[in-house]
Order: structure tokens, then C-alpha cells, then sequence
């Protein structure tokens, strides 16, 4: 049973170390090295379009369901062929270019903008051993390049000179900055408690209770986990806080004025990191591919199915922000609850078990509600006015 | 492995040139937002020198703070003041002579003192220096500076929130 176990485990690692000393018998030594790199890069480049294909098919069929209609179902059986209609759609519009644009940036944007999407992939652990480049700053390596995004947004707004897309930078620009620092932060109790920026060492460290032991089961990692869930969800810009490209205000935001492939690379770049973003907090708070029973990679890809399932749950449930209550979220309500998270999971270090627990629930729903109720905006009793005759 | 050596080799030559280049475009394009967009090309390029050198930590950083906020911030500028945005504006003036003498006077004693100075080479090759080790001396050895950073850091806070507040005794009187 085990053996059995094991091997599904390590079936994709077995099957590149196979590729691998198959070159290494006619091949130099520095062509394997090579070798391994690209089919790391074309497993993930070939995934990454994959993955984003079948998140839109998801996505709308969720969604229909949500509205209590089908969704798509007419090609190929349940739809499933829909997202390569949607490509061949996609290659044969027409390219539209403003006449007034910066050509040139307009043409990078797009192609920037999916380049820190697909990077990030490199340090998402999808199994045991399965992470394409186990850096040991992994996850300071994950903020680093997700706040990139902002550049190539910015560079798409400015470059079609449209005052729609200019405002959807605008806001992009002040909401990624600002749920970037409680994102940030949410996730310092984690490095605090694994005590590595690594992410393979931050899912060893919760393994244990057979492969249970993880973070969320914590209150700091359940404030945390909340925390930078919805960050995240911020950050690639989802409902409800998708006032980048608030449909009923601005068309369509940052992207406007695209059309065919290139908006295809945006749309692209919003579902692959909507995917990493959602791989990562289960790394980070949901275990990552630790688990009782089923191989490594099927608990990773589990758990990062049923965060994306929640972020369309958000998107087909709750209505979008408005500009001051989104901003107001962020700093009053997110970042002060992550700093006391910081302090909460110091005590927890410090105190017996039991007491960390008590301790540690009581302060973090004290704070809650404190904040709560100091966010409660004050509203001016309605006035009325009767007519003397 | 000499052949993968290489190859790091000219990478890292490739991206010091990459910079170079993004760097001169900084000073010379004529549209702001473009040379925004170079000195972030630039810082990134930066990152990854340091990544060749093997500052992991430092590249993470660099991008992090540099590409992430700092160039983030001007471009948010650039384009909150809209007719900076699409105009070209000059990026020399009349004083362009006496500014490069003055540049080939420094980088002429700054190469002499490079030369004259004898690297260490051996020691940086070996120098390997974990995160865990910069927060130890940032907790230990340099504990008072970094306390000194964090106050002025707020201190810098602080006078951003009392600018952008709003001046109520105007209103009142």
C-alpha cells in the first residue's frame, strides 16, 4: 500500500530523473544540467496556459450555476472544448491599436504583464519535490515579482490614452500598493513560526499529526490565512475588489483599448496568478501538499481548487467596493489586524500550548471587534422635513 | 561544468550592458514615463547582477523595494500631473559641459582607486551570506542604527500624514 502510495507520490519526479539519465548516457554533462531547466520551464509554461484555459471554463460554468443557469455546454462534451474556441476567437479578431497611442508600450504591456505571472510558478511547491527552483528566499521572491504587476498595468492605461484606462491604472496603482503591505505582512507570522523565507521548508515545518499539522489550525494562522486571502484576492484584482475594471464604470479599466491576443494575455495573467495566489496561501496556511492518503501533488492541487472555487463564490456573491471602502478596508481594518497577528504570534512562541491558545483567540477576537467597531463610519441621522402649512 | 560557466559569465556581462543601456536611457529619453520605465528596466537588471553574484536575498529586496514601490511611486506621480504625461520635455541644459568635466574627473579617481585597491578575491567568492544571518546582525550587532532608521522612517510618516491633512482652523473661523 505504501509502496503503491509512494510511487503515485513521486510519479512526475521519477518520470524527469527517467528523462534525465536517459540524455545523460549520449549527452554531456552540461546538456542534462540544461535539459532539466527547460523541461521544468516548458512543463510550467505549457501548465500555466493550461490551467488559465480551464480556470475561465470553471469560472463561467461556476458562475452559471451561481445565476441558476447552465453556463457553457454546447461545445464538446459539458463545454469542455469552449476555452480553445475562446483561443481560435481570440487569434482571429482584429488587432486595434488607438491612433494616438505610444505604440511601442502598448505592444509591451501585455507581453510584460505575463512575465511575473509565470515566474511566480517557480517557487510554488506542487508536490513533494516538485518545486521547479528551491530558492531560499522563496517567498520574499514570490512578493518581489507579484508587486512587478503594477509596472505593466501602468504601462497599458498610460499608453492607450483613453481616460478610462488611465483611471483604471490610477485605481490599480492605489489599491495593489495598499494591499500589498497588509499581504506582506499577513505572511510574517508564517516565516516567524518556520523560521525560513523557503516555501518547501515552510510546508515542512507543517508536517506532523499526519500531515495535519498546519497553520490555519492556529488562530494567528487563521487571522493570517483570512488576511492575506483576501489580499490576494485584491491583488489580482477579483471581485469584489475589482474596481481596476469596474465594467459598469469604466468598460473595461486598464484594458480598454485592447482587443485580440493581447487581451487575451491580460486576461491570461489574471487567471495564472489568481491560481498562484491561491497556491501560495495554501502553502503558506493550508499545508501546501501535506496530507493524509492521497499523493503530495493531488493535495496540493486540491486545496488550490477549492481557493479558486471560493474566489468565484466571491465574485458570483458579493457586490464591488466602493473606492473610499476599499482603501479604508485595507489600511484602518487589514494592516492594523496584521500587526497584532505579528505580536499574537510571538506570544504563541513564548507560552505553554494551552495558555498560547486561550491567550492568543482571546486577543485576536478582542482586536477584531475593536476594530470593527472603530470602523464603523459615522452617519449623519437622516433629516426630516415637514411641510407647515 | 566549464561550459555552463560559461554562460553565467556572458549572462551577467550581457545584463551589466542591459543596465548600461537602460541607464543612459534614462538620462537621454525625452518622455518622462519612458525613463520611468528604463530606471525600472535598470533596477531590475540590477537584481539580477545580484542574483549572478549570488545576493539572493539582496535581488529579492532590490525588487521588491526598488522596482515594486520606489518606481511605482514616481510613475503614480507622472501620472496624477497629466500634461507631464504626454509631453517631451529637455533633459540637458546649458551646463552640460562643465557637468561631463566634472563626471570624467570622477570616474577617473574612482577607477584609480579601483585599480589601486587589492580585492580580496578569494574571500568574496566564498562569502555566502544567509537571511538568517543579516537578521542576526540586525537584531544584534546592529540593533541601535536599525532603531535609529525605524524612528526617522516614522518621523518621515508622521510629517506625510500632517501635510495631507486636511486644515480644519481655516475653515472654522
Amino acid at each position: 500500500m505504501n509502496r503503491i502510495l509512494g510511487f503515485f507520490d513521486q510519479i512526475f519526479v521519477s518520470a524527469k530523473a527517467w528523462l534525465l539519465a536517459l540524455l545523460g548516457r549520449f549527452l554531456p554533462d552540461w546538456v542534462v544540467v540544461l535539459a532539466s531547466i527547460v523541461i521544468s520551464g516548458v512543463v510550467i509554461l505549457v501548465m500555466g496556459a493550461v490551467i488559465m484555459m480551464y480556470l475561465t471554463l470553471l469560472e463561467r460554468k461556476l458562475l452559471g450555476r451561481i445565476q441558476n443557469r447552465y453556463g457553457p455546454n454546447r461545445v464538446g462534451k459539458w463545454g469542455l472544448l469552449q476555452p480553445i474556441a475562446d483561443g481560435i476567437k481570440m487569434f482571429t479578431k482584429e488587432d486595434i491599436i488607438p491612433a494616438n497611442a505610444d505604440k511601442i508600450i502598448h505592444l509591451l504591456a501585455p507581453i510584460v504583464i505575463v512575465v511575473p505571472a509565470f515566474m511566480i510558478f517557480l517557487v510554488v511547491p506542487f508536490g513533494r519535490g516538485m518545486t521547479a527552483a528551491n530558492l531560499n528566499i522563496g517567498l520574499l521572491y514570490f512578493i518581489a515579482v507579484s508587486s512587478v504587476t503594477t509596472l505593466p498595468i501602468f504601462m497599458g492605461s498610460w499608453a492607450s490614452r483613453n481616460k478610462y484606462s488611465l483611471l483604471g491604472g490610477m485605481r490599480t496603482a492605489a489599491q495593489m500598493i495598499s494591499y500589498e503591505v497588509p499581504m506582506t505582512l499577513s505572511v510574517v507570522p508564517v516565516i516567524m513560526m518556520s523560521q525560513s523565507l523557503s516555501t518547501n521548508e515552510i510546508v515542512l515545518a507543517q508536517s506532523g499529526c499526519s500531515g495535519l499539522h498546519w497553520f490555519i489550525f492556529t488562530p494567528w494562522g487563521l487571522a493570517g490565512f483570512i488576511v492575506f486571502f483576501l489580499c490576494a484576492t485584491a491583488e489580482c484584482n477579483r471581485p469584489p475588489f475589482d474596481l481596476p475594471e469596474a465594467e459598469s464604470e469604466l468598460v473595461a479599466g486598464f484594458h480598454t483599448e485592447y482587443s485580440g491576443m493581447k487581451f487575451a494575455l491580460f486576461y491570461m495573467a489574471e487567471y495564472m496568478n489568481a491560481f498562484t495566489l491561491c497556491g501560495i496561501a495554501a502553502t503558506l496556511f493550508l499545508g501546501g501538499w501535506q496530507g493524509p492518503f492521497l499523493p503530495s501533488w493531488a493535495w496540493f492541487f486540491g486545496k488550490t481548487f477549492i481557493l479558486i472555487c471560493v474566489m468565484i463564490w466571491f465574485r458570483g456573491t458579493f457586490p464591488r467596493f466602493r473606492v473610499d471602502q476599499l482603501m479604508g478596508f485595507a489600511w484602518k481594518f487589514l494592516l492594523p489586524l496584521t500587526l497584532i497577528n505579528i505580536l499574537v504570534a510571538a506570544l504563541w512562541h513564548f507560552l505553554p500550548p494551552v495558555w498560547a491558545w486561550l491567550w492568543s483567540a482571546l486577543i485576536l477576537v478582542i482586536s477584531f471587534f475593536i476594530l470593527v467597531k472603530l470602523n464603523i463610519n459615522f452617519v449623519p441621522e437622516k433629516r426630516v422635513y415637514t411641510l407647515e402649512s | 561544468m566549464p561550459v555552463l560557466e560559461i554562460a553565467v559569465k556572458f549572462g551577467i556581462y550581457a545584463a551589466m550592458g542591459t543596465v548600461l543601456i537602460f541607464a543612459l536611457g534614462v538620462v537621454t529619453l525625452r518622455n518622462l514615463f519612458h525613463c520611468a520605465l528604463c530606471l525600472a528596466a535598470a533596477l531590475i537588471g540590477t537584481a539580477v547582477i545580484y542574483l549572478g553574484l549570488r545576493a539572493d536575498f539582496l535581488a529579492g529586496i532590490q525588487i521588491l523595494l526598488y522596482v515594486g514601490a520606489v518606481v511605482t511611486l514616481v510613475i503614480f506621480a507622472i501620472m496624477l500631473t497629466e500634461h507631464l504625461a504626454g509631453k517631451t520635455v529637455r533633459q540637458n541644459n546649458s551646463q552640460s559641459l562643465p557637468a561631463v568635466i566634472g563626471l570624467a574627473a570622477f570616474v577617473a579617481i574612482l577607477a584609480a582607486l579601483i585599480v589601486k585597491t587589492p580585492w580580496p578575491l578569494q574571500a568574496a567568492s566564498h562569502a555566502k551570506i544567509s537571511v538568517m544571518e543579516i537578521g542576526q546582525a540586525l537584531m544584534g550587532t546592529y540593533v541601535f542604527p536599525f532603531e535609529v532608521i525605524s524612528v526617522i522612517l516614522i518621523a518621515a510618516l508622521i510629517g506625510a500624514v500632517v501635510i495631507a491633512k486636511k486644515d480644519n482652523s481655516g475653515e472654522q473661523s
